[in-house]
């Protein structure tokens, strides 16, 4: 048995200033039991920071929990910086409250998903399989 | 995906760097080969690994520690900084909760730290079987100290020891009377034992206890643990004046939430790294690290070719026979390496 496969590398945090972190725990938690390896950066996390760790971390995806209606400020900002950072290939995902008539610009500048309240976790894990092949 | 330059991570750029970290935590063989290339380039960092047991604080310890290190004061030059924090990988799923960043948000945005973290993937003894790969690679890109955090380790977690220059073990107070103390394993391997959390009820205890245990101890010949064996160092290397200037375990209290006690902490290093240097216990402990790293390696090497050689079929069989009684486990081994042919 070989234990040195390839594993999916999945940041996940918690962007601008609200304190909810149960649902990018639930989806943290279901990631880590659907085999992948997710780094918890937890809260307050800037634009910056998130760019960073994700470079630091070589993840193949970010999963973004956002629920204080700052994602059209925030989202641009994180895109743009992992643009320059030279890593154009990260998956962005998002969660948390996002409002059904901004989907379609998240979408156009780059968002890989987007996930509200009741979705499955499955889905989200078949999605980020998907989107690593 | 393109070609990694060797003389890319040999400058610095950070991008190539982490993309190397992974093709070596993957196994990859670029990833071997720029490992290859990085060989001579390594050799020069201090490395000190943070070892203890679940909720000691040995994250936040680093937090501080490599602030601490980056805010130096007036006139002295700020240590560039690498960590590689371990944690466990699921037994069952093989997923992994990589938590240690949440407690190193003060170090975000310095471009003098680099943070990766890394599931242990299946490994017992703290780390991850690549993680002295990575800590190569940085290495060979320049930071003057790595430091490497295991998972939480309980008692006989001591691979960090193979591995570090210095390691720091992190107690904190309530986690046992001293009988604990007098346990083999993980106390054992400690050049630096901190009680953290040296606020809480209990810390004045625990600080005896280490300190008696310590005082029980006569300083002796030092020896090697390798695979289980013992060798005594001086059968190894010719340096006898070991003997004579032997290190005894500092025992210091810290506060990593406010950064009580962390300068005398990395004082602490340094005087530890001062007495590796002039006693020749540097050039010992390099040559621990690099013969357990060739008999790993040899192990995973002779697994992999028996692994290649052995038909299913066969395997199916022998282990079919030893679940029924018909042959003894030690049988079956002798069976298999007879059968790949080696």
């Amino acid at each position: 048995m070989e234990n040195s496969q390839t594993k999916i590398r999945v940041l996940i945090a918690k962007a601008g200033l609200d304190g909810h972190d149960r649902g990018a725990k639930v989806v943290a938690r279901a990631l880590r039991d659907a085999g992948m390896e997710v780094i918890y950066t937890g809260l307050r996390q800037t634009p910056e920071m998130i760019t960073e760790a994700a470079l630091q971390e070589d993840v193949q995806v970010v999963g973004l929990s956002i629920l204080s209606g700052a994602h059209m400020t925030l989202v641009p900002k994180v895109l743009k910086m992992l643009q320059k950072e030279g890593l154009k290939d990260v998956k962005l995902f998002l969660g948390g409250i996002i409002p059904d008539e901004d989907k379609p610009e998240l979408a156009k500048l780059g968002v890989d998903g987007i996930y509200g309240p009741g979705t499955s976790t499955q889905s989200i894990i078949e999605d980020i399989r998907k989107a690593c092949q | 995906m393109p070609v990694i330059q060797t003389k890319s991570i040999l400058n610095g750029e950070r991008l190539a760097l982490t993309r190397t970290l992974s093709q070596i935590e993957n196994n990859t063989s670029e990833g071997n080969q720029i490992l290859e290339e990085l060989f001579p380039h390594t050799g020069k960092a201090h490395l000190i690994g943070i070892t203890g047991a679940p909720g000691t604080g040995k994250s936040t310890l680093v937090n501080r520690l490599v602030f601490n290190y980056r805010h130096p004061h007036k006139g002295k030059n700020a240590p560039s900084i690498a960590v590689v924090a371990v944690d466990p990988s699921s037994p069952f799923s093989g997923g992994a909760i990589l938590g240690d960043r949440v407690r190193m948000q003060d170090l975000a945005g310095d471009p003098g730290v680099f943070i990766r973290s890394m599931a242990s993937r299946g490994s017992l003894g703290g780390l991850a079987s690549t993680t002295s790969g990575l800590v190569q690679v940085f290495d060979a890109a320049g930071f003057d100290i790595i430091l490497i955090e295991t998972v939480g380790a309980g008692q006989a977690e001591v691979e960090i020891a193979s591995l570090a220059h210095t390691t720091v073990v992190v107690e904190a107070p309530g986690l046992g009377d001293e009988i604990q103390t007098f346990k083999a394993g993980i106390l054992e391997i400690a050049d630096i034992l901190v009680v953290n959390k040296a606020d809480k009820p209990g810390a004045d205890n625990a600080l005896r206890a280490l300190r008696n245990m310590l005082s029980l101890t006569q300083p002796e010949k030092k020896s090697v643990a390798h695979h289980g064996e013992q060798l005594a160092v001086e059968q190894s290397l010719e340096i006898n004046d070991l003997t004579n200037q032997d290190w005894i375990p500092l025992v210091l209290p810290t506060i990593a939430t406010t950064g009580d006690g962390i300068a005398e902490l990395i004082s602490g290093i340094s005087k530890h790294k001062e007495y590796l240097k002039s006693s020749g216990g540097w050039i010992l402990k390099e040559q621990a690290r690099l013969t357990n790293e060739v008999g790993n390696l040899l192990q995973q090497a002779l697994h992999k070719r028996w692994n290649s050689s052995i038909s299913p079929s066969e395997y199916e069989d022998v282990l079919d026979k030893v679940v029924r009684r018909q042959v003894s486990p030690r049988k079956a081994v002798e069976r298999l390496i007879k059968g790949a042919g080696l």
